[in-house]
């Protein structure tokens, strides 16, 4: 059954007479391509949409005589559906952008159909470090993170402080399959050895049966290669079958704040991982996240929020600039112009579509830490810039002139 | 240690146990199903959701009215179960001279709209709920960690599906439930009101998905999507043993329970689709399922 929700904003409707001949029919048209419903919707869902309206009044564009339309849809997870409305939005809707795009498989797809159609795309939910590897594309930019920065951040810290045996509980799908060979390979490289990995289907409610069979692997770590409501259910659970207490850690290698404030600090507490932001971090990064919450039922922003805000910002600055918002030319004025926004502060984009900023290593805060609502983390680490992405060379990205 | 396809036998004793475990939450929701079709001969589709909205009721009793687990495992499925009645008589009782089809979307359109308004306002990651202080830890069985939640899970619901068989076959007020599916015009003539006791079922039905609900609240989140993900395996379960057959859906439900379980150590991946594999087969081999008869 089709159950697509498409509601349209108008942003901003200034019918004046500016010379608009290059932006194709007069309005940018970014559409929101995420999960509404799913076990994905609170970590990037209506949140996105939010962001994007808010980088598109903070860009100010009816000063600048810009058009912005925002459209979003609810692609459930499914490739067949996230496609066919790729195809849609770009052939018949106009759509100029699509933005955000969780689960790497679909982001693959959608990531093949705008380079056919010599659309943009900028991806911030989606982890898979396929999509600036060998799947790169000059219509693509891969904003937030990746599972490559996952891997080196906390793969290093997990096995530098001791963590040298592994066993992986994996989501048996794209972003899943990347994130555990990404991780392997920092293991693996750093001397530890991985003893075991089992692969569950996405959505999984019940994880007894693989915290099981990670016990009996007796490695040190178990590694936890899924998102979402799949590492909240792992580690509940995980809790309940005396995992941390018969000696064994979690590592989870992709988790949310949003996960966190699903888990409690009590079942939370002491997970160490990676992010690119975090809405405490600063005077800038507080005040977005209190515009963000008052708009999005209090949900404070994951880093996948911000990259969608600084994502758009930066693709409006580059249509701007460019005064065209055709596809192919947008992404290369974005990977061109040095990123400037106030969630990452400076950045770049490579010609393999990668945005580089520092990426951190945070600690869940213990019940008695947290001092207000949504205090949740503690950064360990700073991995500087230059650091946290897979460097150009290694990626196989034919874009990339060896 | 002997093994069995490379698997030690120690893993999987514990295998099997947590087969039976979740088997436990299969036997109960399709054993509501198994009632609600019996008697009413609606498929309820809204199962789901009412199962979800029982982990919620336990929430809010504690949330709102700091009423604790046990609490909840009486409160929930009455509350739920209010609620199913509610639904019988304003919308289902028009049904029941109609194709099966008619119930069938009615209930599915209800879940998704329960479904819908719940996850609006809480959000899909879901909300903690605690395990009852009394029922924490572990107890140490040498081939794995049985945690003692669990342990209650199978001994509860085993006790309440062989209540429901027992009720529903064994006694007075059961064969009265029974002729009235049978033959209503009949039963009402000997002077049992036949339509309230339609309504009580369906409230019973819903109440013991609002228990299983309560049941499963610790052990995942309790999350607006969590009886969407289990229904269509429920349902499955429902039609291997039988549309109706109340014995069949709880051996049904234990043994796909166990079934599924292994599936998890020999081949996770299929661990989602196997069960449909087996509905498959045994359609092909007995249309009515293991324990239905052929009309």
């Amino acid at each position: 059954m089709v159950k697509r929700v498409l509601i349209t904003l108008l942003a901003l409707a200034l019918p004046i007479g500016v010379a608009q001949a290059q932006i194709s029919d007069g309005i940018i048209k970014i559409g929101v391509l995420n999960d509404q419903s799913g076990l994905y919707a609170d970590l990037a869902g209506q949140g996105s949409v939010v962001a994007a309206r808010m980088a598109v009044e903070d860009f100010n564009a009816a000063a600048k005589g810009l058009k912005v339309e925002i459209v979003f849809a609810d692609h459930q997870n499914k490739t067949d559906v996230g496609s066919q409305i790729a195809r849609q939005w770009y052939d018949a809707e106009k759509v100029d952008l699509i933005l955000d795009v969780p689960n790497s498989g679909i982001a693959l797809a959608v990531n093949q159909i705008a380079r056919e159609k010599k659309k943009a795309l900028v991806i911030s939910s989606a982890a898979s470090s396929d999509l600036t590897g060998k799947a790169c594309s000059p219509n693509t930019v891969h904003w937030t993170y990746d599972t490559w920065a996952l891997a080196n951040g906390t793969g290093n810290a997990v096995v530098k402080t001791g963590g040298d045996s592994w066993f992986f509980i994996t989501a048996d799908y794209a972003f899943g399959h990347a994130l555990e060979r990404d991780v392997e390979a920092v293991v693996l490289r750093n001397g530890g050895k991985v003893l075991g990995k089992v692969r569950h289907p996405l959505s999984t409610q019940d994880f007894s049966s693989f915290l099981l069979q990670a016990q009996a692997s007796k490695a040190k770590i178990v590694g936890l290669a899924n998102a979402g409501a799949d590492v909240t259910n792992s580690i509940k659970q995980g809790a309940e079958f005396g995992i941390v207490k018969g000696g064994q850690n979690f590592a989870g290698l992709l988790v949310f704040i949003t996960d966190v404030h699903a888990l409690g600090l009590e079942k939370a507490q002491g997970l160490i991982f990676t992010e690119t932001f975090y809405w405490d971090m600063n005077e800038k990064t507080r005040a977005f996240a209190k515009r963000f919450a008052e708009r999005n039922r209090g949900i404070h922003p994951t880093m996948i929020h911000a990259g969608a805000y600084a994502g758009t910002l930066h693709y409006l600055k580059a249509v701007e600039a460019l005064k065209s918002d055709d596809g192919t030319r947008a992404i290369a004025k974005m990977k061109e112009m040095p990123t400037d926004d106030p969630l990452f502060g400076k950045g770049v984009i490579r010609a393999d579509g990668r945005k580089i900023h520092p990426a951190y290593l945070f600690e869940v805060k213990k019940p008695a830490e947290s001092k207000y609502p949504w205090d949740y983390y503690k950064v360990r680490a700073t991995i500087p810039a230059n650091e946290a992405f897979r460097p150009i060379d290694q990626g196989d990205c034919p874009l990339v002139k060896k | 240690m002997s093994s069995l396809l490379g698997i030690p036998a120690q893993a999987l004793f514990g295998q099997l146990l947590i087969g039976l475990i979740n088997g436990s939450f299969y036997a109960l929701l399709s054993l509501g199903l198994a009632v609600i079709f019996g008697l009413l001969n609606i498929i309820n589709f809204a199962h789901g959701a009412q199962y979800m909205m029982g982990a919620f009721a336990a929430y809010f009793l504690l949330q709102w009215a700091g009423l604790g687990y046990w609490w909840a495992l009486l409160v929930a499925p009455v509350v739920v179960g209010l609620s199913g009645i509610v639904i019988e008589r304003a919308m289902l009782r028009w049904l029941y001279k109609l194709d099966h089809l008619y119930g069938l979307l009615l209930t599915f359109g209800l879940a998704l709209i329960i479904q819908g308004l719940f996850r609006n306002q809480y959000g899909s990651s879901g909300l903690p709920y605690a395990i009852p202080a009394q029922l924490t830890g572990g107890r140490d069985l040498g081939f794995m960690v049985l945690p003692n939640y669990r342990a209650w899970v199978v001994v509860f619901s085993l006790g309440v599906c062989l209540g429901t068989w027992y009720v529903i076959e064994r006694t007075k007020l059961g064969s009265y439930l029974r002729a009235a599916t049978e033959n209503p015009a009949l039963v009402q003539a000997f002077g049992i009101n036949v339509p309230r006791m339609v309504t009580l079922t369906y409230g019973f039905g819903v109440g013991l998905a609002a228990l299983a609900g309560v049941l499963a609240a610790p052990i995942y989140q309790v999350n607006p999507l969590m009886g969407a993900d289990l229904i269509i395996v429920v349902f499955a379960v429902v039609v291997i043993g039988g549309m109706g057959s109340i014995m069949g859906s709880v051996v049904t439900g234990f043994a796909l329970g166990v079934i599924e379980g292994l599936t998890k150590v020999f081949y996770p991946e299929a661990s989602n689709t196997v069960i449909f594999v087996i509905m498959a087969l045994v359609l092909l081999w007995k249309p009515a399922g293991l324990f239905g008869r052929t009309q």
